[in-house]
């Protein structure tokens, strides 16, 4: 006797439970959320307390553009996994790609944005307070921007190698909900950093 | 054995190398496999940190001893402290999940078999590296030191400037590594439980330990952040020059505390709510009842989840914070003990009126309910503020977390042991070495850690490597030493037990203890895919429904 | 299944005998009291205090007590109870209980009588927390500032003009015109924590955090304690002693605190040594270029009982080996071996015992 074969009641009519992957995903942005609350929170309570150096309001710039290039991601993202769903290959490739370009375009904007600071102001990690949350709240960002844009790039080569169909949606999707979770949390940084911080 | 599982056992036996069998097992992505992996691992670990404490013991046994020298004391608690939490507990609970949770939601594996294997070696990889500071971490005084800052390293101590070398780097990275690795594995865990369930298994349904279960790897999931979030700052402390817990340049060591504390105190919720479930599942099957009050022991566990998150800063009571905080923290680390309490109300509920079989897993849940009792009752104490103010960091609070920890914790998981090594291996554990295992850990248990609550009481502090004499410290300090032999002693009987037994144990059969969760249906050990066919359930206790057809649980509930 | 033997009365016997040791073990200390009072309170035991926080602190965990020993009574009793009754015998071995699911009245009562004992112990102790922490201070208060160091104490009487290390000295309080000595806690370097259980409850030392206590001795005496906060290597011999004198002997110690360093013309080898050599880098004596503060001020270092922050007798023979090999009293601290030959050893030796 190996299993249990006899149930005392029909097996019931509809029997759905959620998606695995949709699941895994939202348990990993809570982790990822928590961890993000901790480095807003050092931030937060670090605001005005470097004993030197250069402050938030002497070297910070609002980075709009780039922002609206993040945000704009989110949008393109979806709609892509919209046209995979319908089986439009080529809309999902296109805005899939532009999802791609305006990710990037944001982390060459940090990366300008740190040059500049590093070299027109001599703010590094060690200087003080203020660098030490910014580099390490920003960077953390840009480094799950990063592995973001990674993740997406091998979805374009197995697209454009002809290997992704609508049956692919729900996976798609899982994808690109870390990428709006990943806005979501430029949304908290943008505000923390470069409107409540200066 | 069923057919089936015998034809796997033979064509498995036939013709393959031990090199063969090494690699399918290092590869593997079976959830009873990588649960057996937790579970030895976890033992070898609990035997080395073992005698960490021993060697603790020993220099401990009288004021001003010579054991060992003052730097090795500081490395021998640090470590025992990390191993016991790090690379015990959460393996040895993890493996038990791993194992158990597939099979009682009636699924054949986890959802995400190969996360689950990553998730193990990485948090084996972790264990590792701690390890490996003995032989490579240079600290203060030379070539190869295991960290010395105490399993909390506490800034700034561990700056730079105090702890130079990299033996704290080696506690910061492998705790973090594992971290990852649990992480990992509650996502699987949560993922299993919502997505993986057999038809008619509503949430309602559930047995209590996929519940607990549930609730542990939803806090995982906020608990291990802080403490990551918390050690890549330390890192960048200590690698990039940042000033996180830099005090000379502004910086706060408070809020290293906060943040440690914050993944600390829910982490040992993490750590015993499984336990909760291992009372849970044993308790009823030998009561003959099922568990009193169900929908509370549910309830009161999501209560203790949420609450647990609040009372962090009872760590803290001491560090200077505002009356009202203090006073904040008294009152959720008080609220905290209602649903604990509740729960070992029902336990009892639970055998009030039943039929008690005292076999060696019910010894051991008993001694788990007098011995939490008491734990949570100090417990208490410590919540109190002002009582704080005098018994924190003291061996008050050493022989509080001990109590809570082996004389809970370690419990439940003995009990844990006995009960489903018969399902994992096809055998029964001796019933006699069991006993002489469970009389022996309980003298050893209490000669130790009793006692140890007294001087605190008179003033000795914790984490110091000799004390002066004349304070009426010595006697405890003895009987305390004793006693960590007696549970050594106890602790080589049990793994003898599990040693012995696998070769020369009696047939277990598919359900030994006349048990109702779906584990018990399938053969032991259960194949590779767990069961032929999927199991449909009706009620809390398919197999009571089956054993009881004209009295089924599926017509009360 | 039945199980006939007589595990049942052993599991309630061993439990009992276990729960007892702990009891009266608790029982012993809370009721632990020096028959009469002594100079020495060698026992640092909380339920001893002889200043006014200790106190406080003190009968309210005696309250706390007596309520977890009541709620443990109560239910240790159920559970002997249950297990000795409900045990399985061979004659019920084939019939299954009544399978009882649960009861809401009982979750009920079992929450609510709780959620009761939790109103009362929190109200009893948030009173004791606002009276300690938020407790006024008096105009006649002593004021000291306690640095924490690794490994020692450095204390200094703002007010007073006066500096010392590791053993520091309060007046008693008279009820009727109260002195209590109000300590601030500041630290060099790592975390530490000040804790004469006798005197109050533990506060910690936490660089660029500072905090206060405050203690009101009731007796005179010598009351001991040591740092409770890992702090390193030599966490262990951070040890504290606090001399509670009369106003009289008080006053009498801070006027020789007070005093310049003993200038004495037949040590000015010694002195001389000790302004020459790396001494004066960590240590400071009034009067000479020695200002350094990493290490104890010893302008008055023969008024000390111990050295070391308690880990050695104040003696000859243990200047001489902590001078000279301070691993051998304290290995770990931070005192470098100064590698003197003998004969400076000896100068220098004699020279610090003539700073009275």
């Amino acid at each position: 006797m190996s299993a249990i074969t006899t149930p005392l009641a029909s097996t019931p009519g509809t029997w759905t439970l959620p998606y695995r992957g949709k699941v895994a995903m939202a348990c990993l942005i809570i982790a990822e959320s928590a961890i993000f609350t901790i480095f807003v929170v050092a931030y937060i309570f670090y605001t005005g307390k470097s004993l030197s150096g250069p402050m938030p309001r002497d070297v910070l710039e609002v980075p709009i553009f780039y922002t609206i290039c993040l945000l704009s991601s989110s949008i393109t993202v979806h709609f892509a996994s919209r046209f995979l769903e319908h089986g439009k290959r080529g809309g999902f490739l296109a805005l899939w790609f532009l999802t791609i370009m305006l990710g990037g375009l944001f982390l060459f904007g940090t990366g300008q944005e740190w040059h500049r600071l590093i070299y027109e102001h001599g703010l590094t990690i060690s200087t003080n307070l203020f660098g030490t949350t910014y580099y390490s709240l920003v960077g953390l960002h840009a480094f799950h921007v990063t592995v973001g844009l990674i993740m997406l790039l091998i979805v374009l080569l197995f697209g454009l190698a002809g290997r992704l169909g609508r049956e692919h949606t729900a996976r798609v999707e899982v994808l690109s909900l870390y990428w709006h979770f990943v806005d979501a949390v430029w949304v908290v940084v943008f505000t923390v950093v470069y409107i409540l911080g200066r | 054995m069923s057919s089936d599982a015998m034809a796997i056992r033979t064509a498995e036996a036939a013709g393959h190398s031990w090199l063969e069998v090494l690699h399918g097992w290092v590869t593997t992505v079976d959830h009873k496999r990588l649960g057996i992996m937790y579970i030895g691992y976890a033992l070898i670990f609990l035997i080395v940190a073992g005698f960490e404490a021993i060697i603790i013991r020993i220099q401990l046994v009288r004021p001003h001893y010579d054991f060992i020298s003052p730097q090795v004391f500081n490395r021998m608690f640090t470590m025992h402290g990390t191993t016991m939490i790090f690379f015990v507990a959460m393996p040895i609970l993890f493996g038990f999940a791993n194992y158990l949770v597939p099979l009682m939601v009636g699924a054949r594996d986890m959802a995400f078999p190969r996360l689950n294997a990553f998730s193990f070696w990485l948090s084996a990889f972790g264990g590792l590296l701690l390890y490996f500071s003995f032989l490579g971490g240079s600290g203060l005084y030379g070539a190869g030191n295991a960290p010395d800052v105490g399993w909390w390293a506490y800034a700034p101590l561990t700056a730079p400037a105090f702890s130079p070398g990299h033996s704290s780097d080696y506690w910061t990275i492998a705790v973090m590594v594992s971290g990852f690795g649990s992480i990992g594995t509650c996502i699987n865990i949560i993922a299993t439980i919502l997505c993986m369930r057999c038809p008619g298994m509503t949430l309602n349904r559930m047995p209590l330990l996929v519940w607990l279960n549930l609730v542990m790897g939803g806090m995982v999931l906020i608990t291990i952040s802080p403490l990551t979030a918390a050690q890549v700052m330390l890192l960048v402390d200590r690698f990039l020059g940042g000033h996180f817990f830099d005090t000379q340049a502004g910086g706060s060591a408070a809020i290293w505390m906060h943040f440690f504390w914050i993944f600390g105190h829910p982490e040992v919720y993490v750590l015993i709510i499984p336990c909760f479930a291992f009372m849970s599942e044993i308790v009823p099957v030998f009561s003959r009842k099922p568990i009193f009050g169900y929908p509370v022991m549910v309830g009161a566990t999501v209560c203790i989840g949420f609450v647990s998150m609040s009372v962090w800063a009872h760590h803290m009571f001491t560090i200077g914070m505002s009356s009202y905080s203090n006073a904040f923290f008294t009152i959720t680390s008080m609220i905290v003990g209602v649903p604990t309490g509740i729960k070992i109300f029902n336990w009892l509920g639970t055998m009030w009126g039943g039929k008690l079989i005292l076999k060696t897993p019910m010894l051991y849940c008993i001694g788990f309910l007098f011995q939490f009792l008491i734990a949570g009752l100090t417990g208490i104490m410590l919540a109190t503020a002002p009582f704080d103010w005098q018994l924190g960091n003291s061996y008050f609070v050493v022989a509080h977390f001990h109590y809570v920890i082996v004389g809970g914790i370690l419990f439940a998981l003995f009990a844990a042991f006995y009960y489903w090594y018969p399902k994992i291996t096809g055998r029964m554990l001796s019933e006699t070495l069991g006993k002489w295992h469970f009389w022996l850990f309980v003298i050893g248990f209490h000669l130790t850690f009793d006692g140890m609550h007294i001087p605190g009481l008179l003033g000795m502090p914790r984490r110091i490597y000799t004390y002066e004499a004349g304070r009426g410290w010595e006697i405890w300090n003895l009987l305390s030493t004793i006693g960590a032999f007696i549970q050594g002693i106890a602790t080589v009987i049990f793994v003898w037990n599990l040693i012995i037994s696998y070769f020369k144990g009696a047939k277990a059969g598919n359900d030994p203890w006349d048990a109702w969760t779906l584990e018990w249906s399938t053969s032991s050990p259960p194949p590779a895919y767990n069961f032929a066919t999927i199991p449909v359930v009706a009620s809390r206790r398919p197999l009571w429904d089956l054993k009881h057809p004209e009295d089924p649980d599926s017509q009360y509930e | 299944m039945a199980n006939r033997d007589n595990t049942e009365w052993i599991v309630v016997a061993g439990r009992a005998a276990g729960i007892f040791v702990l009891l009266t073990g608790i029982l012993l200390a809370a009721g632990l009291c020096t028959a009469s009072p002594r100079i020495a309170n060698p026992v640092p035991n909380i339920f001893n205090p002889l200043s006014t926080p200790a106190d406080t602190i003190s009968h309210l965990s005696r309250f706390v007590l007596i309520i977890c020993g009541l709620i443990f009574a109560v239910v240790f009793t159920l559970l002997t109870y249950a297990i000795v009754k409900f045990r399985s015998s061979a004659a019920s071995a084939d019939r299954e209980p009544a399978q009882v699911y649960g009861s809401t009245q009982i979750e009920l009562a079992w929450t609510v009588i709780p959620i009761l004992i939790v109103v009362v112990l929190f109200l009893a102790t948030a009173r004791v927390i606002h009276a300690i922490q938020d407790a006024p201070r008096p105009a006649a208060a002593v004021e000291v500032t306690a640095i924490g160091h690794q490994f020692w104490w450095e204390f200094r009487y703002p007010g007073l003009g006066v500096v010392t290390a590791n053993e520091l000295h309060i007046p008693v309080s008279d009820p009727a015109h109260p002195t209590p000595t109000f300590v601030k806690l500041l630290s060099a370097d790592t975390d530490h924590s000040f804790w004469v259980p006798q005197l109050a409850g533990k506060t910690d030392l936490i660089p660029n955090h500072p905090n206060e206590m405050w203690m009101e001795p009731h007796r005179t005496g010598l009351f001991l304690g040591q740092c409770a906060q890992y702090c390193g290597t030599q966490h262990a011999k951070m040890l504290l002693r606090v001399s509670v004198d009369s106003q009289e002997e008080f006053a009498a110690w801070i006027r020789a605190q007070k005093q310049p360093a003993n200038q004495d013309e037949k040590e000015i080898a010694g002195r001389r040594i000790f302004e020459t050599t790396a001494c004066v880098n960590c240590h400071a004596v009034g009067g000479t270029v020695g200002t350094g503060r990493f290490g104890p001020d010893l302008t008055h270092l023969m008024s000390r009982q111990t050295i070391a922050a308690g880990a050695a007798d104040n003696t000859d023979e243990n200047l001489r080996l902590w001078i000279q090999n301070p691993d051998a009293i304290k290995p770990g601290s931070l005192m470098p071996a100064m590698q003197l030959s003998n004969a400076d050893k000896d100068a220098l030796v004699s020279y610090l015992e003539t700073l009275k």
